[in-house]
């Protein structure tokens, strides 16, 4: 995982021991967005401020992608693993829609909660892992 | 003033190998003035809407060109009610005494895919397999029964119903009954939601011929007319398609504000309604949609669906025609495939499908990305 790049910039601190999403806040009227924004959708407001995202949070709902996902514009491998989807609630911030580790609905649940991974959704031309972010169900 | 809806023509939906989108767009314009009892020459302006066709005002070449105004518009899955919407407005304004509306598509098979790009989504987002409108579905009603109690078998029976709606009706793409016991072992595709519980992309057209009330009866049908079609998007705070983040705080869908939009410019309310339309993407949407549009509280359509209230025969005939899940989803056709089937309820004219109790008031109601609704409601 060193020796990995993530599938774009700005998207969470990257390389990181401790990784985070990054996200902004609204310095007008509070509302916090993930991925960074230029402008505000509650209030139009153009000034806005990078903030770090919790790295845990509680599942609101989930989902399972059990197809491979069209390609463009999915770039994962062909070997296509089912992956879990879902919205993490972040305390105090925004709720993320997020890949989840755990494919298997019956070790998912509305509540639990949840941690923050990096995780490889594809290996690069030069064989570099390509990485995202995941949230992982903490036990 | 109300614009009359005096003339409907569908090009059935499902697959049609060497027939182009502008090709149905034509066939179904000429049904519509064959049900009409007019000829393209006496169509004022037209409005037309297509995914896939690059120009939808092109359907002209399908059928004449005479030089009247066509304007496109395209709304997505709510496609169709944008354009009755602007059709009926146009003659409400006095600016066209006859006006068509038609909505032609033609997708290839699987998912929809696109350029996150061009829909205002960073790359990222597509790379990494998120770029998908099904997973919503599955997201939302997982939510929606962990917060109500709706259970697996109810998604299975609503599944159920439509495609059994579907083998009734011979302009149906899937015309095979399924039981539920079938539907609940087909492959979960989004969980909870499985191959059967969800329509397909697919491929036809529909169109509606609207007149000025005071001619409606130099026509050859009973008029019916447009009470109200309204279209809303998503606030923040909605929970809808293609969000990369969202508040702690839900607020209302688009649904249900165009839904209260529709039915205070209608002036009637949801009880007053006898055969109802809505937006089942899969089988979930139908469920959600039933309460999001009014017609029940939120966590009753589990009792509702189990006593059979929205078969045909039942208190809220829902998705007369099979729905989104026997007819596939042609996105631009449909929502005016809908109105085709309301327009032959009121008229009495459903045959085996028919709602009996001579019904009135029908309604329509559309879903789709990137989180735009809209609800119409037409009366006899």
């Amino acid at each position: 995982m060193t020796d990995s790049r993530a599938i774009a910039e700005g998207l969470f601190t990257w390389p990181s021991e401790e990784p985070h999403l990054i996200g902004s806040r609204c310095d007008a009227c509070g509302l916090v967005v993930f991925p960074t924004a230029e402008f505000c959708v509650k209030c139009s407001q153009q000034q806005l401020s990078d903030i770090e995202l919790g790295q845990r949070g509680t599942l609101w709902t989930f989902t399972t992608q059990q197809f491979r996902p069209p390609s463009p514009p999915y770039v994962g491998d062909e070997s296509f693993e089912p992956f879990g989807l879902g919205y993490v609630a972040i305390d105090g911030q925004c709720m993320v829609e997020t890949r989840l580790t755990e494919a298997n609905p019956e070790k998912l649940r509305i509540g639990q909660e949840m941690e923050l991974r990096i995780v490889p959704v594809r290996t690069d031309d030069a064989g570099r892992a390509v990485v995202t972010f995941a949230f992982a169900p903490v036990d | 003033m109300k614009a009359a809806i005096v003339g409907v023509g569908l090009h059935p939906f499902g697959r049609y190998d060497g027939k182009s989108a502008l090709q149905m767009g034509g066939d179904a314009i000429r049904l519509a003035l064959a049900d009409a009892g007019c000829q393209w020459s006496d169509v004022q302006a037209a409005y037309a809407g297509s995914f896939e066709a690059t120009n939808a005002d092109a359907v002209v070449s399908q059928i004449g060109l005479t030089g009247l105004p066509v304007r496109v518009i395209f709304n997505g899955c709510a496609t169709g009610n944008a354009l009755l919407a602007s059709a009926a407005e146009a003659i409400e304004h006095g600016e066209h005494d006859v006006v068509v509306a038609v909505g032609m598509d033609k997708h290839p098979r699987g998912a929809f895919s696109a350029d996150p790009e061009a829909s205002g989504h960073p790359d990222w987002y597509g790379e990494a397999g998120l770029f998908l409108t099904t997973h919503y579905f599955g997201m939302k009603i997982n939510r929606y029964m962990h917060e109500f109690g709706i259970s697996h078998q109810t998604l299975a029976r609503v599944a159920a119903k439509n495609l059994r709606i579907g083998e009734m009706n011979p302009k149906a793409w899937r015309r095979k009954a399924l039981s539920e016991e079938e539907i609940l072992a087909s492959p979960i595709l989004n969980y909870p939601l499985r191959q059967y519980m969800f329509c397909g992309p697919d491929e036809g057209a529909a169109a509606v011929v609207l007149a000025r009330p005071q001619l409606a009866h130099k026509f050859a049908q009973p008029p019916v007319y447009v009470r109200a079609a309204e279209l809303r998007t998503r606030r923040v705070g909605a929970f809808e398609l293609m969000c990369t983040s969202l508040p702690l705080d839900r607020v209302d869908g688009p649904t249900q504000e165009a839904s209260r939009a529709a039915f205070e410019k209608a002036g009637i309310g949801p009880e007053d309604v006898n055969v109802i339309q809505l937006q089942d993407t899969d089988a979930g949407s139908e469920i959600i949609h039933m309460a999001e549009n009014g017609f029940c509280a939120d966590g009753d359509q589990e009792k509702l669906v189990a006593a059979g209230d929205t078969e045909i025969g039942g208190r809220l005939p829902i998705n007369t025609d099979g729905g989104l899940i026997a007819n596939g989803e042609p996105m631009a056709a449909s929502g005016l495939r809908q109105v085709y089937e309301l327009i032959h309820q009121l008229r009495g004219t459903a045959g085996n499908r028919q709602v009996p109790g001579n019904p009135t008031v029908g309604y329509a109601h559309l879903y789709g990305a990137p989180g735009a609704a809209g609800c119409a409601i037409l009366s006899r």
